[in-house]
């Protein structure tokens, strides 16, 4: 997935200035940046989740193996499909966990027969790593779940409808450490399997999960780069500051 | 450290027991208390109220359910000349019956047994409830029978109560035969000019069709609205204008739409008056905008969180409206359904301008039959010079407040199976 010259505007507000990052299957890509710097709105680009918000308005290229998504033709729909999300807050719907599943490759019709769903409901399941403790209580309510647990039932959710890319805005900021660290562990799993983009305040977290990091400020790219690099040795100083904890 | 220190050296306490202080406490809590009176007693007098009404309702309607009956012995055999039970059995009982002339045997009987005048003590249609009991017990016209036929409606007043001194003085002479017995009369039958034969079926009949009718049209159109409005409408000053035009619509007196009914349905469409179809749209123009607004307030409580988890995994705009806020917005919008339509019920005004106050004396056999609804009926009835009407109408109140009651019961039922648990 690539990105060339993006702006977003809110109105008159400008909240991306031309952003240009390319997204690759077998790295896990990292957002940092202060709170306000436009990495959530970038990250929400990517599957046209701004379209919801009628004074957003997005400039410049953001294609998906070559196709550009904000084309006339490109259906949304699908792209949303191919473009999965896992937001902030756990949202699995107040409905059963097999329903929370299968919901995605009911309506898109990926499943032909009863056990052809049933089959990707398992494999979705044990890919986000919660099959050994929901196998015995599909018919439970998502809800009933703990924030962790409910946040893998997300991933999950988004992963039965195989997309490509899977956009996670800040998945463990509601979490406690140990959820935190499972959904770290779950995100190394499924590295090249799914490009994975996360947005993150935690720097650590970005640390140890993304083998690319961009930085953002203040809606511009600062810096974009192996993670290792970045953390070690920015090029630029405001990442330096930023990384050493000067601001943000 | 040391900065610390010193300001606690410094630092003057706060006298919570010098006077100014505990005064000040005892006022809080005397406003907390003046408060906490004054909610019960506002409690205190609206439940006092509710228990009037009850009490004064159940006093006088549960009289209305009951008719005071002499009795009045019938020597079949002697008077058809022989008729035969079989006669009166299958499809062609009721002809057979008219031919008899049970009026007039019912006539004779009574003159025989209470004099010349006999027939004036009793209900003039009072004869009916004999051509019932033969349809329902044919047997009886091959024996000799005493039935039981209500009184003239002033007797039965007083006997009841107290009536006037005619009545009074008829029911001192008759009082070891007259007993009291169920008006079954009052379930079954519709409005009548006798107050011994009126029955309250036509009007609930009528108040359920049109019920039906408004239901059926103010339910979906208010949904969709809510949601078309909430879900997919832009926000612009067009939209605005719409939602302060709803507004205002839930505010409007409800005679006007009675006359936005009459203009409407009955000059410009042409249809019938009185007719329980008119009733319905008219009262469903009435219900829509509560529907509308309650139905929008409970999409806006639908967390986004739900919409954008929907979307995140491709469903399509109406996928996401019907598959999650629908369904999470409807035991809101069903309160709101119950409040719109509960007032429906109960309302009078729109109705008499659309001709549904005419006397209608059969129930509405359909939705564009002359029908009339149980508050029109209350109105009329309580409008009547007859003593007999009295009781009449408080019987009808409990008929539609039981009606109420049932409606919301079942919409409470409702309410609480759509209701998710989080």
């Amino acid at each position: 997935m690539t990105t060339r010259n993006v702006d977003v505007f809110y109105g008159e507000k400008q909240a991306i200035k031309d952003v240009s990052i390319d997204v690759t299957m077998d790295n896990v890509t990292a957002f940092i940046g202060p709170s306000g710097c436009g990495k959530s709105t970038f990250l929400r680009c990517l599957n046209r989740m701004n379209d919801t918000i009628p004074i957003a308005r997005v400039t410049g290229d953001i294609t998906l193996e070559g196709e550009d998504i904000y084309a006339p033709k490109m259906d949304v729909v699908q792209l949303r499909a191919r473009v999965g999300m896992v937001f902030q807050k756990p949202n699995p719907f107040p409905k059963s966990i097999y329903d929370n599943i299968a919901y995605g490759p009911r309506i898109h019709g990926l499943a032909s027969s009863k056990d052809e769903l049933d089959n990707i409901v398992e494999t979705s399941l044990q890919r986000a790593g919660l099959w050994g403790e929901v196998q015995d209580r599909l018919q439970d309510s998502g809800t009933a779940l703990s924030g962790g647990q409910q946040q893998r039932l997300c991933i999950a959710r988004a992963i039965a409808v195989d997309p490509e890319v899977i956009l996670m805005d800040e998945p463990c900021s509601a979490l406690d450490p140990i959820a935190t660290a499972k959904i770290e562990e779950l995100i190394h799993e499924l590295r090249g399997k799914y490009a994975i983009v996360i947005v993150t305040h935690n720097m650590q977290q970005a640390a140890r999960v993304s083998q690319r990091t961009a930085f953002f400020h203040l809606g511009t790219l600062v810096e974009y780069g192996v993670t290792s690099d970045i953390f070690t040795n920015p090029t630029e100083e405001k990442t330096r500051d930023y990384i050493t904890g000067r601001y943000g | 450290m040391n900065s610390s220190a010193t300001f606690v050296e410094e630092r003057n306490p706060t006298d919570w027991q010098n006077d100014a202080m505990q005064q000040r406490i005892r006022k809080r809590y005397a406003a907390e208390r003046r408060f906490k009176a004054l909610g019960i007693s506002a409690i205190i007098l609206s439940a006092g109220f509710l228990a009037f009404l009850m009490i004064v309702m159940v006093g006088n309607g549960l009289r209305g359910f009951t008719q005071t009956e002499l009795p009045v012995e019938i020597d079949f055999p002697a008077m058809t000349g022989g008729a035969s039970a079989d006669q009166f059995k299958g499809a062609n009982g009721p002809a057979n019956l008219r031919t008899l002339g049970v009026q007039d045997i019912v006539n004779t009987s009574v003159q025989i047994q209470y004099g010349e005048e006999g027939s004036e003590l009793f209900s003039a249609g009072g004869w009916q409830a004999v051509n019932q009991e033969i349809l329902e017990n044919p047997q009886i016209v091959e024996t000799k029978t005493t039935l039981y036929l209500p009184v003239e409606s002033e007797i039965d007043v007083a006997f009841k109560g107290s009536g006037s001194e005619t009545a009074e003085n008829k029911v001192a002479e008759l009082k070891d035969r007259l007993s009291t017995g169920f008006n079954w009369n009052f379930l079954t039958n519709s409005d009548a000019t006798d107050p011994m034969q009126v029955g309250i079926w036509g009007a609930l009949k009528g108040s359920l069709i049109t019920m039906f009718i408004t239901l059926l049209i103010a339910f979906p159109i208010g949904v969709l609205s809510a949601l078309y409005l909430e879900e997919y409408a832009p926000k612009n000053r067009f939209t605005d204008l719409i939602e302060v035009s709803i507004n205002n619509l839930a505010a409007v007196p409800s005679i006007i739409f009675g006359l936005l009914g009459l203009a409407v349905f009955l000059n410009l469409f042409g249809l019938p008056r009185s007719a329980a179809l008119v009733g319905g749209l008219t009262l469903a123009l009435m219900t829509m905008p509560v529907i509308v607004i309650s139905g929008r307030n409970a999409v806006k409580a639908v967390p986004p969180s739900i919409r954008e988890a929907a979307l995140g995994i491709g469903a399509s705009q109406m996928q996401v409206v019907f598959h999650h806020v629908l369904p999470l917005a409807l035991p809101g919008i069903l309160t709101g359904t119950i409040i719109g339509m509960a007032r429906a019920l109960g309302e009078t005004a729109p109705l008499l301008m659309i001709g549904m106050r005419a006397f209608i004396a059969t129930p509405p056999g359909g939705i564009v039959e002359p029908a009339t609804v149980l508050p029109v009926q209350i109105f009329l009835w309580s409008d009547e010079v007859n003593r007999g009407f009295v009781e009449k109408t408080s019987a009808a109140i409990i008929v539609l407040l039981l009606f109420l009651l049932t409606m919301n019961a079942l919409a409470i039922y409702l309410r609480n199976r759509f209701e998710t648990r989080w």
